[in-house]
């Protein structure tokens, strides 16, 4: 093959050469809340390791896993997110569901021109592998006008780089604000109210019954392993080869949804009492949940997300400075 | 996420809900685009209340 070959085969079907990849921390290289939580199940709805991928759970399952910040991957990736069973479960209420997703704000998806006449395919591309072989679900759902688009994906116990290209849908425009608009989300577990329709392989209205249709279970054994990481989604039919940027770029993509501050934050007196501001270090995606991590709990935090200084105070209802060692500032979607 | 108390809290002009959400004590803006508020506003939906501020 010719080197013009092989670079025309690896150049994007259609948008920019840079910045294809809309989902943040593909590469799964930034955890700023922790490389590991353990027995995460049907309490698992939240963040918990790496940065904006977020384990979604509905009903009351008796599975449980570990999920960590691996350092194995496929060549050219430092890291993996790995899930590892712990507790299994092999009977499945109807209502159970677990996910792993990242959620996209609509601003960032504009690319797309869905809900026109001009729509753009989705292509969605990554690498897994687990203990043992094992299918699953990847979803594209459209928060904004409740529809979806599913396709089944398997794992094997090598690393493999899954492509999967969704059709374009002229049918509901995202929106253009910073909002949740679309969830790329892999079932990794559901009961009958989710697995028992059939899978949607075109842009539909959502149907639960609909989304995890041939998908099997996470939690059928406690050597069920799942790794996954260069997950990237871009315009066109065809996944092009993953976008890697570097550290501090995709920390400050990041740091929009969750930032944890590490340094000490000094209060001052100010009349009575002690107050000081301090600058995220983007703008957030909207006004934080802010908390501290160590140090004396305040009487107040607030914070803002006002670009291009979005910050927020500590106050302390005394006339004593005081150090805040550390805080967390959470937007997420 | 575990919500075992929520109260309204009220300083230099800012009017937030102090939580203790995970075990862990979060200032919530009152703003429906919040993920902490939106988990707020469901814990009241199942009978629970945020206490007003002192």
């Amino acid at each position: 093959m010719s080197n013009a070959r092989k670079l025309a085969d690896n150049l994007p079907t259609e948008g920019s050469l840079s910045g294809r990849n809309v989902l943040i921390n593909g590469a799964m290289n930034v955890a700023q809340r922790a490389t590991s939580a353990t027995g995460l199940g049907g309490n698992a709805d939240s963040y918990h390791t790496i940065d904006r991928f977020k384990l979604g759970a509905e009903g009351t399952t008796a599975g449980r896993l570990t999920m960590t910040q691996d350092s194995s991957g496929p060549s050219g990736f430092a890291n993996s997110l790995k899930l590892a069973c712990t507790t299994a479960d092999t009977s499945i209420g109807s209502g159970e569901l677990l996910v792993l997703s990242q959620i996209i704000e609509g601003q960032d998806l504009q690319r797309f021109a869905k809900g026109t006449s001009d729509a753009k395919p989705f292509a969605v591309s990554f690498y897994v592998k687990g203990n043992a072989s094992a299918t699953y679900v990847c979803e594209l759902f459209d928060g904004d006008n409740s529809r979806h688009v599913c396709k089944t994906f398997s794992v094997t116990t090598d690393w493999t780089r899954v492509e999967l290209s969704f059709p374009a849908d002229t049918t509901g425009a995202f929106d253009d604000d910073n909002g949740a608009s679309l969830y790329l989300q892999i079932f990794l577990h559901s009961g009958s109210s989710f697995n028992s329709g059939t899978l949607p392989a075109t842009w539909a209205s959502k149907t639960n019954a609909n989304r995890a249709v041939g998908g099997g279970s996470f939690f059928d054994s406690t050597a069920r392993t799942f790794f996954i990481t260069g997950v990237q989604l871009e315009a066109g039919s065809q996944a092009s080869p993953f976008e890697h940027t570097s550290h501090t770029d995709e920390f400050l993509r990041c740091a929009r949804y969750y930032f944890k501050n590490l340094a000490p934050v000094y209060t001052t007196q100010y009349g009575s009492n002690a107050i000081c501001t301090t600058e995220f270090p983007v703008p957030m995606r909207n006004t934080p949940a802010l908390s501290v991590v160590s140090g004396t709990a305040p009487t107040a935090l607030a914070g803002n997300s006002y670009a291009p200084h979005a910050s927020m105070y500590v106050y302390h209802a005394s006339s004593t400075g005081d150090a805040v060692s550390n805080y967390q500032a959470d937007a997420e979607l | 996420m575990n919500i075992k108390s929520a109260q309204y809290n009220e300083v230099l002009g800012d009017r937030n809900i102090k939580a203790v959400i995970d075990d862990v004590t979060w200032f919530v803006p009152i703003s429906e685009d919040n993920a902490h508020y939106q988990d707020i506003l469901k814990w009241v939906a199942e009978g629970n209340t945020i206490a007003e501020a002192d």
